[in-house]
C-alpha cells in the first residue's frame, strides 16, 4: 500500500469511509514523515503530537481524520500562535478562528502551525523569527511567502491539508513556487475571525492543497457567512466539489495584455502560454483584455497593506500578551522596547511606512490616493469580466529565488508580488495551480482569477487544467 | 453616489499635503509607532523607505480628481450590526492567562509619566 | 484698563449608551464588576477579532441626535483613531472623523432668564476605553477593561456658550433630554456622562477667539461651573499682566479649587484616523429616521408647557417637576390620583424633593408611592392630621416604606376634631389660667396664643388648631 502521507484529502477520505485506514494510522505516517524531513524543510514551527491522543468521535464530519497544518496567523485555541514573531511568543489563543472551528466540527484534525513571513509581510518566508523554510525543490532556494510553511508542507508531504492566508498573493505565490495549488477566495467569502490581522481589508484565508479537488472540499468547509466577521458575505455556499467537471467549453478566458511585459520571466512566460493553448485546445475562447492600471497595483498596495497594517500591529505593545520588555523605566519606554526588540526589520519597515502614509500631511498623497486609485484598478476587472469568465496571468514572475536573494532590496521583494496583489485590491477570488517546471525542475505556476463570489469558475478551469496536465502529481526528489 | 457631509474636527490634516521622506520624518514617524531606531538603523531604513517612497509616488501620474476612495473592496456590503443580546464573556484565567504581568484581576503596566 | 472680557466656551459630553452589550462585542456593560470579567477577546482587542456592531447603541444615538435637532448623515462610516494608552487595548478606537453620525443640531436653554440657543456641532458614536488605577504610592497603574467597548456618544458643542453658569445650563438641560430619551444613566458618579470643556477669553465686542484651554477632570456640573470660573478669572489675570495664554490641557482639581496644567508630552498628537476597514458602511434610510423621529418622547420643554396648560401649574414649578423625567412622571400619576394639582406640586418640589436633596436619590429610590403620597393629602383634607403632622408623618413613611395611614395609626397620631372633645379640653385649660383669660379681655391679645399652647399641650399636638382656634375665641368673647 502506498505511504498514507502521499494522498490527498479526497483519496484518504475514501479510504477512511472503506475503513481502509483510520485517522491515527495517517497521523502516525505524517508524524514519521516530518520526523525524517522537517529538520531540512522547516514547514513546522509547531507540531501538536498530542492531537494523535484526541482523534475526533464526529465520523459524519465533511473532514474527518483529515489532518490540517495550520498557518501560524490563525489562532487555534490554547495553541501558541505567534505570526512567525517574537513579539507574540507564548501567546495561546482563548479561542478558536471561525475557520478552525468550522474544521474541528467537520472532524478535521489541526496537527500544528506553519511557519510564515512575520506577520505575513514578506514574499519569501525569510523574515519569520524561527528562520527561512525551504522549498522542497530546491533547498536552497525559498518556499514563497508569506504562507511558505503551509506550502513547503504540501509540496514534501508533511501535511495532507494547509491552511494559508493572502493579502498580496501570500497563498497563490508561495504554491506557484512550490507546485501545489492555492486559493485566495473572494473578500468576505471566509471569516476572517481569528486570523491575526495584517491588512484588514485585503486578507483572506484560504486552501493550499495538493490538488483542485482538495481545495474545493476544503472551501466547502471554510466558506460562508460568519456573524463574528462584520465583512464577511451572507451568500449561499455552493458545493464546490460540483463544479470539478472536465468541461470548460464555451469558457470565455481573457488574457491581459499588461502581464506579459518586460521583467517575466522567459521559462514562465511560456509555460503561461502553453497552458493558454492547452485551454483553447479544452474548447475555451480566448480573448486579449486590459488592465490598464496594472502597472500602480504595487503602489497602491505598498500603501494600503502597510497603513492598514501599522494600526492593526499597534495592539503588541506588551500589555496583555506576547512579549515585553522587563525593567522599562516607564510605560512609554516599555512600549518602545517592547515593539523596537519584538519586531523583525521587514515587520518595522512596514509599520514605519505605514505609519507615515497616514501621518498629517501624508494622507491625502499617499493613504487617500492609494484608495482611489484601488477604485480604478477594480473598475479595470469589473470592466474586463464583461469581456470574458476569467482571467489568466501567471502567479508570479520567476520561479523561486535563491534564500537571501532579496533580503536587501525590499523593494524588488515587494515587485514578485506584481501579479498577485491586484486580486487582493479589487477582493475577486484567485488560484494558482501548477503548469509546468523550468529547466532547473523549479515548479512554475499559473493564476486564474474570476469575478466576486465566482470560485466555482476558478475550479471548473482549474480543474480540467490540471487534469489534462497532471503537473500536480510531481513531486520533489526529497 | 450618495451624498454626505464632511464635517471637520480641527485643523490638522486639511490643507498641506507633503510628499517625500527623510530622517527626521523616518525618526518622527518611528516615535508614533512606538520603534526605536539607532543611528545605523535610521540610515538604512531612511534609505530604503526613500526608495519605496519615490517608486509609490508614481501613483501621481493618475488623475483621480472625481474617483471615489475604496476603503472597501465589497462595496455593496452595508449596515452588518448584531442584535442588542448578552453573549458569555472569556472565563477571568482565559483573560490573564496570557498577562505578562498582572495584579489580582488586572494587567499590571509601568507607571505612566506624562512628562517626557 | 477696565477692559471687560467675555469668556468663550464649548462643550464635549461623552455620554454612555444604556445597552444591554457593549458597542462592538456581547460583553455586558453592568457597572461595578469584578476587574476584567465582562471583557472578552473583541473588547480585549485579542489578535483576530473584530467587531461587530451593535444596533440598539445605532439607533439609540439616532434617538439622540434627532431629539438635539441634529441632521442625520445618511451614509456612516467609523474611523480609526490612533494612539498608545494602555486602558486603549488596541491602541486605536473605533471612533468616527470625518462623517460623523450626525451634525448641526441645537438646544435651546434658558439662563438667567435669558433664552438662549446652543448650536450643537456634531454627536457620534465611539468606543470607551478601560479603565486605569495607580495604586498609592506604587510605581506601576493597573488595568480594568470592563469599560473599554462600552457605547459612547460623543457630543460636542459649538463655542456658543458665554459663561460658567450658562455651560451649568446647558448640561443640566441636556442631561434632562437624555434621560427623557431613556438611553442613558446619565450618571456622572458612575461615569456613564462625562464633560470636557474648552475656554477662552476675549475682550468683548471682539471677533476672534483667544487662545483655547482644554479643561478635563470635572466629575459634576457643578465642579464644571467652577473649573470654568476659574479658568476665565486666570486667563484674564494672564492678560492683564500681558503674559501669554498657552494652548495646553488642564485638570481641575476640586481639592484645591484650581484647575491644574497637565503638562503633555513634547509631540503634537497624531491620530492618523482612516477608515475602519473591519466595519462596513452604514446607510441611515430616510423612513428609519422618520420612524425614530415619530416615536421620540415628549421633551422636558413640551412637558413643562404642558403641565402649565394641564395642570394649572406654575412655569416654576413645572419645570422642576419636568427637570427629571421620573419626577415628572411621578407627579402625573399623582395627579391622576388627586384633584388639587397645585397641592401635589408643593408636596414634591418642597417636602419629597428635600429628601431626595437629603438622600442624594432619585424619586424612584424614596420609596414613596403615588398612592401613598395622595393617602397623605387626603388625611390633611379630611382633618385627620394636621399639615405639620403630616410632614413628619412623610419623613416617616421614607424611613418605614409604610402608608401613612398606619403611621398615624401606630403612633396615634390622629387628630382630634372632635367638638365637644376639645370643649371640654378647652374649658378645662381656661379654669387654670384664669390670668391669662383676664390678660387677653384686657387686651393682651398674645394671651391666646398661650392659651393655644395650652390646649395642644393636653392634647399632645392633636387636636385639630382651626377647631380650638375656633371654640376658644368663642368662649372667650363670653
Amino acid at each position: 500500500m502506498q505511504e498514507p502521507y502521499l494522498l490527498t484529502a479526497h483519496e484518504l477520505q475514501a479510504k477512511i469511509g472503506k475503513d481502509e485506514i483510520s485517522p491515527s494510522k495517517i497521523l502516525e505516517s505524517l508524524f514519521k514523515r516530518i520526523g525524517d524531513l522537517d529538520k531540512r524543510i522547516k514547514a513546522f514551527v509547531r507540531l501538536n503530537e498530542e492531537c494523535i491522543l484526541k482523534i475526533p468521535e464526529n465520523k459524519k464530519g465533511k473532514l474527518y481524520g483529515i489532518p490540517v497544518l495550520v498557518k501560524d496567523n490563525i489562532c487555534v485555541k490554547d495553541e501558541e500562535t505567534t505570526c512567525g514573531s517574537k513579539i507574540l511568543k507564548g501567546f495561546k489563543p482563548p479561542y478558536d478562528a471561525t475557520v478552525i472551528k468550522r474544521l474541528k466540527d467537520e472532524g478535521a484534525i489541526p496537527i500544528g502551525k506553519a511557519n510564515m513571513d512575520e506577520f505575513a509581510f514578506g514574499s519569501s518566508c525569510e523574515t519569520s523569527c524561527y528562520g527561512p523554510t525551504k522549498n522542497p525543490w530546491d533547498l536552497e532556494r525559498i518556499p514563497g511567502g508569506s504562507s511558505g510553511g503551509s506550502a513547503a508542507a504540501i509540496a514534501s508531504d508533511e501535511t495532507i491539508l494547509a491552511l494559508g492566508s493572502d493579502t498580496g498573493g501570500s497563498i497563490r505565490q508561495p504554491a506557484s513556487l512550490c507546485g501545489v495549488v492555492g486559493l485566495k477566495p473572494t473578500y468576505g467569502r471566509v471569516s476572517r475571525y481569528g486570523l491575526i490581522a495584517f491588512a484588514s481589508s485585503l486578507d483572506q484565508i484560504g486552501p493550499i492543497t495538493k490538488d483542485v479537488q482538495d481545495a474545493a472540499l476544503m472551501m466547502n468547509t471554510i466558506a460562508g457567512y460568519d456573524e463574528m466577521d462584520s465583512t464577511s458575505v451572507d451568500i449561499a455556499v455552493p458545493d464546490y466539489t460540483r463544479s470539478l467537471t472536465k468541461d470548460i467549453k464555451g469558457l470565455r478566458i481573457g488574457v491581459p495584455k499588461e502581464y506579459f511585459i518586460e521583467g517575466i520571466d522567459k521559462e514562465v512566460e511560456s509555460s503561461v502560454k502553453k497552458a493558454v493553448f492547452l485551454l483553447k485546445d479544452l474548447g475555451a475562447t480566448i480573448v486579449e483584455i486590459s488592465l490598464p492600471h496594472t502597472q500602480y497595483a504595487v503602489s497602491t498596495y505598498y500603501i494600503v497593506a502597510p497603513a492598514e497594517a501599522s494600526s492593526n500591529l499597534a495592539r503588541f505593545d506588551g500589555v496583555q500578551y506576547g512579549f515585553r520588555f522587563e525593567n522599562a523605566s516607564d510605560l512609554i519606554d516599555m512600549y518602545i522596547k517592547t515593539r523596537s526588540k519584538g519586531f523583525g526589520n521587514e515587520a518595522k519597515r512596514r509599520i514605519l511606512l505605514g505609519t507615515y502614509c497616514l501621518s498629517t500631511g501624508y494622507y491625502d498623497a499617499y493613504y487617500l490616493k492609494a484608495q482611489k486609485v484601488r477604485t480604478k484598478i477594480k473598475e479595470d476587472f469589473d470592466n474586463a469580466f464583461k469581456n470574458c469568465d476569467c482571467i489568466i496571468t501567471p502567479t508570479s514572475p520567476t520561479a523561486a529565488f535563491k534564500i537571501g536573494e532579496k533580503m536587501d532590496d525590499p523593494l524588488s521583494m515587494y515587485l514578485s508580488d506584481i501579479f498577485t496583489i491586484s486580486a487582493n485590491l479589487a477582493g475577486i477570488p484567485a488560484i494558482s495551480i501548477p503548469c509546468g517546471f523550468t529547466k532547473g525542475n523549479l515548479p512554475i505556476g499559473l493564476q486564474i482569477l474570476a469575478k466576486p463570489f465566482d470560485e466555482e469558475t476558478l475550479f471548473r478551469a482549474a480543474y480540467t487544467f490540471e487534469q489534462s496536465t497532471g503537473f500536480h502529481r510531481e513531486n520533489p526528489k526529497l | 453616489m450618495v451624498s454626505y457631509i464632511k464635517i471637520s474636527l480641527s485643523a490638522g490634516r486639511q490643507g498641506v499635503t507633503r510628499v517625500g521622506i527623510d530622517k527626521k520624518i523616518v525618526k518622527s514617524v518611528a516615535f508614533l509607532s512606538r520603534i526605536e531606531l539607532d543611528e545605523k538603523e535610521l540610515e538604512i531604513y531612511s534609505r530604503q523607505l526613500a526608495s519605496i517612497v519615490s517608486y509609490i509616488n508614481k501613483l501621481k501620474e493618475i488623475d483621480t480628481k472625481t474617483v471615489p476612495p475604496t476603503s472597501h473592496p465589497m462595496a455593496a456590503l452595508k449596515n452588518v450590526f448584531r442584535k442588542d443580546i448578552l453573549k458569555k464573556s472569556l472565563e477571568l484565567d482565559d483573560v490573564l492567562k496570557n498577562a505578562p504581568s498582572k495584579e489580582g484581576d488586572s494587567f499590571k503596566v509601568p507607571q505612566i509619566i506624562e512628562c517626557k | 484698563m477696565n477692559t471687560t472680557y467675555e469668556t468663550v466656551i464649548g462643550l464635549e459630553v461623552h455620554l454612555q449608551l444604556r445597552t444591554e452589550t457593549k458597542v462592538f462585542c456581547g460583553c455586558s456593560t453592568k457597572f461595578g464588576s469584578r476587574p476584567n470579567s465582562q471583557t472578552c477577546p473583541v473588547c480585549l482587542g485579542f489578535p483576530g477579532s473584530l467587531p461587530v456592531l451593535n444596533e440598539k447603541a445605532f439607533l439609540y444615538s439616532i434617538k439622540a441626535a434627532l431629539a438635539l435637532n441634529c441632521a442625520i448623515q445618511s451614509l456612516v462610516k467609523f474611523d480609526r483613531k490612533n494612539y498608545y494608552y494602555p486602558d486603549l487595548p488596541k491602541n486605536f478606537q473605533i471612533s468616527q472623523y470625518d462623517m460623523p453620525l450626525s451634525y448641526n443640531g441645537s438646544l435651546e436653554i434658558t439662563s438667567g432668564g435669558d433664552r438662549k440657543r446652543v448650536r450643537i456641532k456634531r454627536i457620534h458614536l465611539e468606543e470607551d476605553a478601560g479603565k486605569l488605577t495607580h495604586p498609592a504610592k506604587a510605581s506601576y497603574s493597573l488595568v480594568d477593561f470592563n469599560r473599554a467597548g462600552m457605547p459612547l456618544l460623543e457630543i460636542v458643542t459649538e463655542p456658543d456658550i458665554s459663561s460658567p453658569q450658562e455651560a451649568y445650563d446647558y448640561l443640566t438641560a441636556l442631561k434632562a433630554i437624555l434621560q427623557y430619551l431613556r438611553i442613558s444613566d446619565c450618571d456622572m458618579e458612575k461615569g456613564s456622562l462625562r464633560c470636557d470643556a474648552n475656554a477662552s477669553i476675549r475682550k468683548s465686542g471682539e471677533k476672534k477667539l483667544g487662545v483655547k484651554v482644554e479643561v478635563k477632570n470635572m466629575n459634576s456640573f457643578r465642579w464644571v461651573r467652577e473649573a470654568l470660573q476659574y479658568e476665565a478669572d486666570r486667563q484674564v489675570s494672564l492678560l492683564e499682566a500681558k503674559e501669554n495664554i498657552i494652548q495646553e490641557t488642564r485638570l481641575w482639581d476640586a481639592g484645591k479649587m484650581a484647575t491644574i496644567s497637565m503638562r503633555s508630552k513634547e509631540e503634537a498628537q497624531d491620530y492618523r484616523y482612516f477608515p475602519e476597514p473591519d466595519l462596513v458602511p452604514f446607510m441611515v434610510e430616510k423612513t428609519i429616521i422618520e420612524e425614530i423621529r415619530k416615536a421620540l418622547p415628549e421633551l422636558p420643554e413640551a412637558r413643562t408647557n404642558r403641565f402649565v396648560k394641564d395642570y394649572s401649574l406654575s412655569e416654576y414649578d413645572a419645570k422642576i417637576l419636568t427637570s427629571q423625567i421620573d419626577l415628572a412622571d411621578y407627579f402625573e400619576e399623582c395627579a391622576k390620583q388627586y384633584e388639587n394639582k397645585k397641592t401635589i406640586a408643593n408636596w414634591i418640589t418642597c417636602d419629597i424633593m428635600a429628601q431626595m436633596n437629603i438622600k442624594n436619590s432619585g424619586i424612584i429610590e424614596l420609596g414613596v408611592l403615588s398612592k401613598n403620597l395622595i393617602g397623605l393629602l387626603e388625611m390633611i383634607d379630611s382633618q385627620e392630621i394636621s399639615g405639620k403632622t403630616a410632614k413628619d408623618v412623610l419623613i416617616e413613611m421614607i424611613e418605614t416604606k409604610k402608608n401613612a395611614y398606619e403611621i398615624v395609626e401606630s403612633k396615634g397620631l390622629l387628630q382630634i376634631s372632635d367638638r365637644e372633645r376639645i370643649d371640654q379640653i378647652i374649658k378645662n385649660v381656661l379654669s387654670k389660667n384664669g390670668k391669662s383669660v383676664n390678660d387677653y379681655k384686657n387686651g393682651k391679645k398674645n394671651a391666646m396664643t398661650f392659651l393655644v399652647g395650652q390646649v395642644m399641650r393636653q392634647t399632645q399636638g392633636k387636636a385639630n388648631p382651626s377647631i380650638v382656634n375656633e371654640i376658644l375665641k368663642k368662649h372667650l368673647a363670653e
